[in-house]
């Protein structure tokens, strides 16, 4: 296994790290609007992922540092070919971040109720444009031989994408549930579970149709046992939700994360963006890569930080593990 | 006009971010060393206004990073092998530390024991501090590449010393350099503040610690802000000598340079109709010699159109020129005000034992040993504290747009231009003339 071989697997990991754990973060982002019936409740909703969300977001970061320093082309051809919806999941990232610093900041309902708004839409959209994004990146798009992306917007909103951006919206909504039933107490919880239930079933028939679409289009052995480990994940997950096992089902859940995102890095490589022109302009691992100094670097740079990285976030979730009920919200706190 | 642009989205909000943390990391530090009711409330009071700032840390890197690839995508293929990995650096180290224990450190209060609490924050203040380390590497290379050769096959320059670009003298100037901004910057913002609660007098014993820190870190920071801004300078006179002949407006090289208070230059007709100077200056701070051999910007045009062929190699003059004044002028401005305020606010040296106060008195105004300034002029020195709160915020910013605007047609100083930089698909590239 070469150091870009190397790199590639890295990326993915990165990208399964942020899909994990920003997707929870998403997902109880959205349910602030489909679970909260109070004010009470909705702070319960964004107290559970207060302390982590910061952190959470950290890994695309690094996703995207690392696949400009390990990948420049692969960089420079994603970011500047899907530039408008980047755009859209940066303004939605950004307004997100203001909005969960921004919300408790003054206690009037009505300036509260806008920044609660805000957060519901700034985590659905990126929730779905992430799987579009992917949905495309996956199926290829029009690249031209100088490695420039040359269709419009307008051509990354294609069936298969589309249905690639329900996956992970559900996904992460279910995620999302399940993680709040693990984090709350009370008639949240009970509701968490509740809308796990319904929420996950919907992920699983989409997973189910992308999944097995990307397989007949780009799958191989090893893809196909992604994609089976994936979907027997989702149903276990949905299984222990409904048996009332809210950490077996989390961490189910996570599994089919996992298992998706590296079903659709399995079925990529050793193509990065496949064109979908002429497969000889297709970017890969070989010719979208750094020098083997950058790469050597980067490697050592990664395998002492992430060890590092994983303990104090891992410590973080640990500081933090009790559940959280309307009890806890003091009421001049909200 | 040809597309021009800097890099630092996140601009504005980063110096008092590294400085704010920082200094609450202090104050907690005081809190729990002493455990003085004021300093706990001071460090909450200032860990308010810390996170405002860092909501727009994480998101404001995020753009940053994102932005390369989506406006300066053929920027990205050509540098990427040396650019992406201090970004990564960056990312990896930097910005998981920050986002992490900032969140560790705004839920933790009651949750983990007190020093490991105040550990969260100085994380999270190292966190800062290293984040902007790797950045001005990465911002050095573009201004002074080294550690580098260029793949013709491929098309592109390629990392061959990291140490180098991490070590280089360009990137150590330029951290302390903006390092100690940022602290000037930070303690600035204090200082506004803290005398908008003194003059309506409101929680007087926290910010009258408040006020007096903030001072100290004006005068120290301010101190270190002008020393290593000289280191700088005369970094870049050797490394870019056009940059420095635009910042003075100096069209001919000349002896003895003189460094100009004024001038308005006509880049047209290449000389400057009126001029005010000091001779020598220019020289000095070049060379550490009043009488060396400074070079104009003609001659470096001239110079480089031999090195690098036909072109115009010369910034726009009239923003470099003023940015550097403007960056200059605001930066010492607001030291000279707080080396004013330490000695008019101080609390024992030579001052009269009736003037000294309590705890939770506001400070008299006092010039000479007996007697304060008198009402107005008090009035006053808070009015200036308050309106003088963002000057660094301002010289940042002058600072950054002359150190980007200078180095222009050049992204990567000598080896890449901006006009080839941008991405095709980006709008910058569709809107641009050139």
């Amino acid at each position: 296994m070469e150091l870009h071989d190397v790199w590639f697997v890295l990326i993915a990991v990165l990208w399964t790290g942020y899909f994990f754990l920003e997707g929870f973060d998403f997902g109880v982002g959205i349910l602030t609007k489909l679970l909260a019936r109070d004010r009470t409740e909705k702070r319960v909703l964004i107290n559970t992922i207060g302390p982590v969300w910061d952190g959470n977001e950290v890994w695309l970061l690094t996703a995207g540092g690392a696949t400009f320093a390990a990948f420049p082309e692969w960089y420079a051809t994603l970011f500047s070919g899907f530039y408008l919806a980047l755009l859209i999941i940066l303004v939605c990232l950004i307004v997100r971040g203001v909005a969960f610093e921004y919300r408790a900041k003054r206690p009037e309902e009505k300036w509260q109720r806008n920044w609660e708004t805000a957060i519901f839409w700034t985590s659905l959209l990126p929730a779905f444009l992430w799987g579009v994004a992917f949905g495309n990146i996956v199926r290829g798009v029009k690249i031209d031989k100088n490695f420039e992306y040359v269709g419009t917007f307008w051509d990354l909103l294609n069936p298969y994408a589309i249905l690639g951006g329900l996956v992970t919206l559900t996904l992460f909504t279910f995620h999302g549930a399940v993680f709040t039933a693990l984090k709350t107490v009370g008639d949240i919880r009970a509701r968490a579970r509740k809308l796990a239930l319904q929420v996950g079933l919907v992920a699983a028939l989409l997973a189910l149709a992308f999944l097995i679409w990307t397989q007949v289009d780009s799958g191989d052995g090893k893809s196909l046992v992604a994609l089976i480990v994936a979907v027997v994940a989702l149903v276990a997950a949905l299984g222990a939700i409904q048996v009332g096992r809210e950490g077996w089902s989390f961490a189910f859940s996570g599994v089919t994360i996992v298992a998706a995102v590296a079903m659709l890095f399995l079925s990529l490589f050793p193509n990065v963006m496949p064109s979908s022109l002429n497969p000889d302009w297709s970017l890969t691992v070989t010719n979208a890569s750094s020098s083997p100094y950058t790469l050597k670097i980067m490697t050592w740079c990664a395998g002492i930080a992430t060890p590092i990285v994983l303990l104090y976030q891992g410590w973080t979730y640990w500081v933090f593990r009790k559940r959280i009920g309307t009890q806890h919200i003091a009421e001049a706190a909200h | 006009m040809a597309v021009r642009h800097h890099h630092r989205l996140p601009l504005p909000v980063r110096p008092l971010t590294i400085s704010l943390a920082a200094l609450t990391a202090g104050l907690q530090t005081a809190w729990v060393r002493t455990e003085k009711e004021k300093y706990l409330r001071a460090t909450k009071f200032w860990g308010k206004l810390f996170l405002i700032n860092i909501a727009m840390g994480v998101v404001t890197g995020i753009v940053q990073e994102f932005q390369f690839g989506m406006n300066w995508s053929a920027y990205s293929r050509f540098v990427g092998d040396i650019f992406g990995a201090p970004l990564a650096f960056e990312a990896l180290i930097a910005f998981f530390f920050e986002s992490t224990f900032i969140g560790l450190w705004i839920f933790g209060w009651d949750k983990l024991p007190k020093r490991i609490h105040l550990a969260c924050i100085w994380m999270v203040s190292i966190g800062t501090i290293l984040s902007a380390y790797f950045i001005l590497a990465a911002n050095s290379w573009m201004q002074h590449p080294v550690g580098y050769r260029i793949n013709k096959a491929k098309g592109r320059a390629e990392l061959t010393d990291f140490w180098h670009v991490l070590t280089q003298n360009t990137a150590l100037a330029q951290a302390f350099h903006t390092l100690s901004a940022s602290f000037l910057t930070g303690g600035a913002f204090m200082v506004g503040i803290a005398a908008f609660h003194l003059f309506r007098k409101k929680h007087i014993a926290v910010m009258k610690s408040s006020l007096r820190l903030g001072l100290v870190t004006v005068a120290i920071a301010g101190l270190l802000t002008a020393v290593s801004g000289d280191t700088l300078g005369k970094v870049m006179f050797k490394q870019q000598p056009m940059k420095m002949a635009a910042a003075e407006a100096l069209w001919d090289g000349q002896n003895s340079a003189p460094f100009s208070i004024f001038a308005y230059g006509d880049v047209s007709k290449g000389h400057n109709s009126v001029e005010l100077s000091i001779p020598g200056i220019l020289s000095f701070l070049a060379d550490d010699d009043f009488n060396s051999y400074v070079p104009g910007i003609n001659d470096t045009n001239k110079a480089e159109q031999a090195k690098y062929g036909p072109g115009d190699y010369r910034p726009i003059i009239p923003v470099t020129f003023w940015a550097f004044r403007w960056m200059i002028g605001f930066g010492m401005a607001s030291f000279i005000i707080g080396l004013a305020g330490l000695w008019l606010t101080r609390k024992k040296f030579m001052l009269a034992q009736h003037l000294r106060v309590g705890d939770d008195e506001v400070p008299n105004v006092v010039l000479f040993k007996n007697k304060t300034v008198g009402p107005k002029l008090t009035k006053l020195y808070w009015l200036v504290s308050i309106w003088t709160l963002g000057f660094p915020l301002i010289a940042n910013s002058w600072g950054w747009i002359f150190t980007e605007m200078g180095r222009q047609p050049w992204v990567v100083y000598g080896l890449f231009q901006t006009r080839d930089a941008v991405s095709p698909a980006s709008p910058r590239a569709r809107s641009s003339p050139r």
